[in-house]
């Protein structure tokens, strides 16, 4: 287990009466790409003020290497900020820009100009010393701000909504880009962001924060495939929510009756008590669509489920062909809605269904999430 | 023939209508044409500045030895460049406030600051004199020194514009590059001194323009706090006038407009003419 670089111990920050951040614990790993991901106004970006100095925490201790940061200024923390708006410094050359952060720690010429060219040539902007920042790009001017970032080499850098100004083409190309430049250069890097996306994409471990703390902290595919609480499962990616009891729990099998989407049964246990309100989260495209009967035929074969557990019959309210897959609103018999998504694995698939037909559906038995809260 | 053809006019082509460009004359025309006979004058051969009589540059050679009008000219241009200096050092100090801190009454210190730019010149110059004459404002000191009452009553209405016009500049600052800049190491001198400062610059610039240019022209405010012995360049051709507008007259004014305009075009050529643009 690698030493953790960033501590948070118990931090709160109030803002009046309002606790912007609440009693938030995590260790952030030495080299690891660590994300902060929640709606606006969840805490995230206060928190990673914190971490660089522009905000004080209210109570609780926050450590960057072992060594306390209370009391200790942005400009003398070993850490680095990449801003939202970039805040490349518009009368300055990229080089200068970039140069600037050795310029003021006394760095002599020749080693800053290496540095500053080194730094050009890790995010790709080789030759574009004495452009000015109004004569760049959106992408071209966050990577000015990255290199002059990183050519401090911080111990973590620190990134808020990194690549929320640019266009959707730059920014999938830009979180394959920033997972590479971390794995390069091997710094910590925290990003904040509200785009799950970019989370899920870049991260090493995700945490979740909600109203001022940490909902879930996890690996993307743990937080996406075992979402801990509703809004977890909500947030992060789509999601179908049904309420129900918990009828039967066992160790290798669970059921759940949902009077909305019908008996839900799982292969594994939940350790929740028995006869409790609980809630089922069934992602879209683990859900199956058949024409009626069909599905239970395959529930049939595939026997791991019980008879009539984890199938649904309803009428298709509207569609959405996305291209790479097609999104299906069904209505259920029980009159809910339910999303379901349909890969279109070959040309015409998407029209096997239409408006107003009757279809089934079922999922398999370890594709239901049971949530307690 | 197409190609000599002349394209018909679209609508929102105004530089091409012809009432348009009468009224763009007209209204430069106005505006100029006063300052153009003023200056064609300054060369006219006669003693009455009323007929054309023929060319000369005799009146340029007997205001330039115009003792006592040299000599405003200079306590003049001494006044305009003390009060340029330490309005705009007060004005963006005084602008940084407005723009960075919160603090009590501070919709009240910013009307009150206003209040030099609103209230008539004519009761800041009734005000001025009641003001040095209760605090027994020496007088009779050698020069510069005697400027000192002029000059303080020209910073009192110069660096509000001042400052003014740096706080809107600052309104377009993005405060994450301050943020930057200390994050990259930097304190809060090198801070403002790195970054604030130049997004400031083309504000000090304006500021100044205009505070020199007021400070050089004013006559109201003047008039109430100079004594005898500090008569400054509007208020010696105001006394000349009385007696008779001579070319002499138009002479000194050319030489002052030929000033200004020479000082403005190198303030923005050293700016460059983009940065000053900006600032509005």
């Amino acid at each position: 287990m690698p030493e953790p670089i960033i501590q948070i111990r118990n931090v709160t920050k109030r803002f009046g009466k309002v606790a912007a951040v609440d009693d938030v614990s995590l260790d952030i790993l030495a080299g690891e790409f660590f994300v902060l991901l929640g709606p606006s106004g969840c805490g995230k970006t206060t928190l990673l003020r914190m971490i660089a100095g522009f905000e004080l925490p209210t109570t609780g201790q926050i450590l960057i290497d072992g060594q306390d940061m209370a009391g200790i200024p942005p400009n003398r923390r070993p850490v680095n900020m990449v801003f939202q708006s970039y805040a490349v410094f518009p009368h300055m050359s990229v080089a200068d820009n970039v140069g600037y952060g050795l310029k003021i720690a006394g760095v002599g010429r020749a080693e800053r100009d290496e540095r500053v060219r080194e730094a050009l040539q890790l995010v790709s902007l080789a030759g574009f010393e004495d452009r000015k920042p109004d004569q760049m790009s959106g992408g071209q001017r966050q990577r000015v701000a990255l290199a002059r970032s990183l050519v401090m080499r911080p111990k973590v850098l620190l990134l808020d909504e990194p690549l929320s100004a640019l266009d959707a083409k730059l920014r999938s190309q830009m979180q394959l880009e920033l997972a590479e430049l971390q794995d390069e250069v091997g710094i910590t890097f925290v990003t904040v962001t509200h785009d799950q996306d970019e989370a899920l994409s870049m991260a090493c471990r995700i945490a979740v924060m909600n109203k001022g703390e940490v909902a879930q902290l996890a690996t993307p595919s743990d937080l996406y495939e075992f979402p801990a609480n509703r809004f977890v499962a909500d947030f992060v990616g789509s999601v179908n929510i049904f309420e129900g009891k918990l009828t039967l729990d066992e160790a290798d099998r669970a059921a759940v009756d949902c009077p909305g989407l019908g008996k839900v049964y799982l292969n594994h246990g939940v350790t929740g008590p028995h006869g409790a309100d609980v809630w089922v989260a069934l992602r879209p495209e683990k859900i199956y669509l058949h024409v009626p009967g069909e599905g239970k035929a395959i529930r049939a074969a595939a026997q791991d489920a019980p008879e009539d557990h984890n199938l649904a019959r309803g009428v298709i309210k509207g569609m959405s062909y996305l291209g790479d897959i097609t999104l299906y609103e069904i209505k259920l018999e029980s009159g809910a809605m339910i999303r379901v998504s349909r890969p279109n694995l070959s040309r015409r698939d998407q029209e096997d269904f239409t408006w107003d037909d009757k279809v089934s559906m079922h999922w398999r038995a370890d594709s239901p999430v049971v949530l307690l809260g | 023939m197409a190609l000599f053809a002349r394209r018909a006019v679209a609508p929102l082509e105004y530089t091409r209508k012809t009432w348009m460009r009468l009224w763009v004359l007209g209204v430069m025309a106005f505006l100029y044409a006063p300052l153009l006979v003023l200056m064609a004058f300054s060369f006219n051969d006669s003693k009455r500045n009323v007929v054309w009589k023929g060319f000369t540059l005799k009146y340029y050679v007997k205001a330039l030895a115009n003792d006592s009008l040299v000599e405003a000219l200079v306590n003049s241009l001494t006044i305009a460049l003390l009060a340029t200096v330490i309005s705009v050092v007060l004005g963006a100090l005084a602008g940084l406030m407005l723009w960075r801190f919160r603090f009590p009454l501070k919709g009240t210190v910013e009307g009150v600051m206003a209040l030099p730019i609103i209230v008539p010149e004519i009761c800041m110059g009734v005000a001025m004199l009641i003001f040095f004459a209760k605090v027994q404002w020496p007088t009779g000191l050698p020069w510069p020194l005697n400027l000192s009452a002029i000059t303080i009553a020209h910073i009192t209405f110069c660096f509000p514009f001042v400052a003014m016009v740096v706080r809107s500049r600052m309104a377009s600052f993005n405060r994450e590059q301050e943020e930057a800049a200390k994050d990259l190491g930097a304190s809060e001198w090198q801070t403002f001194r790195d970054i604030l400062l130049p997004h400031m610059r083309p504000s000090l610039v304006a500021g100044a323009l205009l505070a020199f240019t007021l400070s050089l022209d004013d006559f109201v405010i003047t008039f109430f706090t100079s004594g005898p012995d500090t008569v400054t360049f509007p208020i010696k051709v105001y006394s000349m006038v009385r007696f008779s507008v001579t070319p002499e007259v138009n002479a000194a004014s050319t030489i002052l407009i030929i000033l200004t305009v020479a000082l403005t075009a190198v303030a923005l050529k050293l700016q460059g003419v983009k940065a000053f643009a900006e600032a509005h």
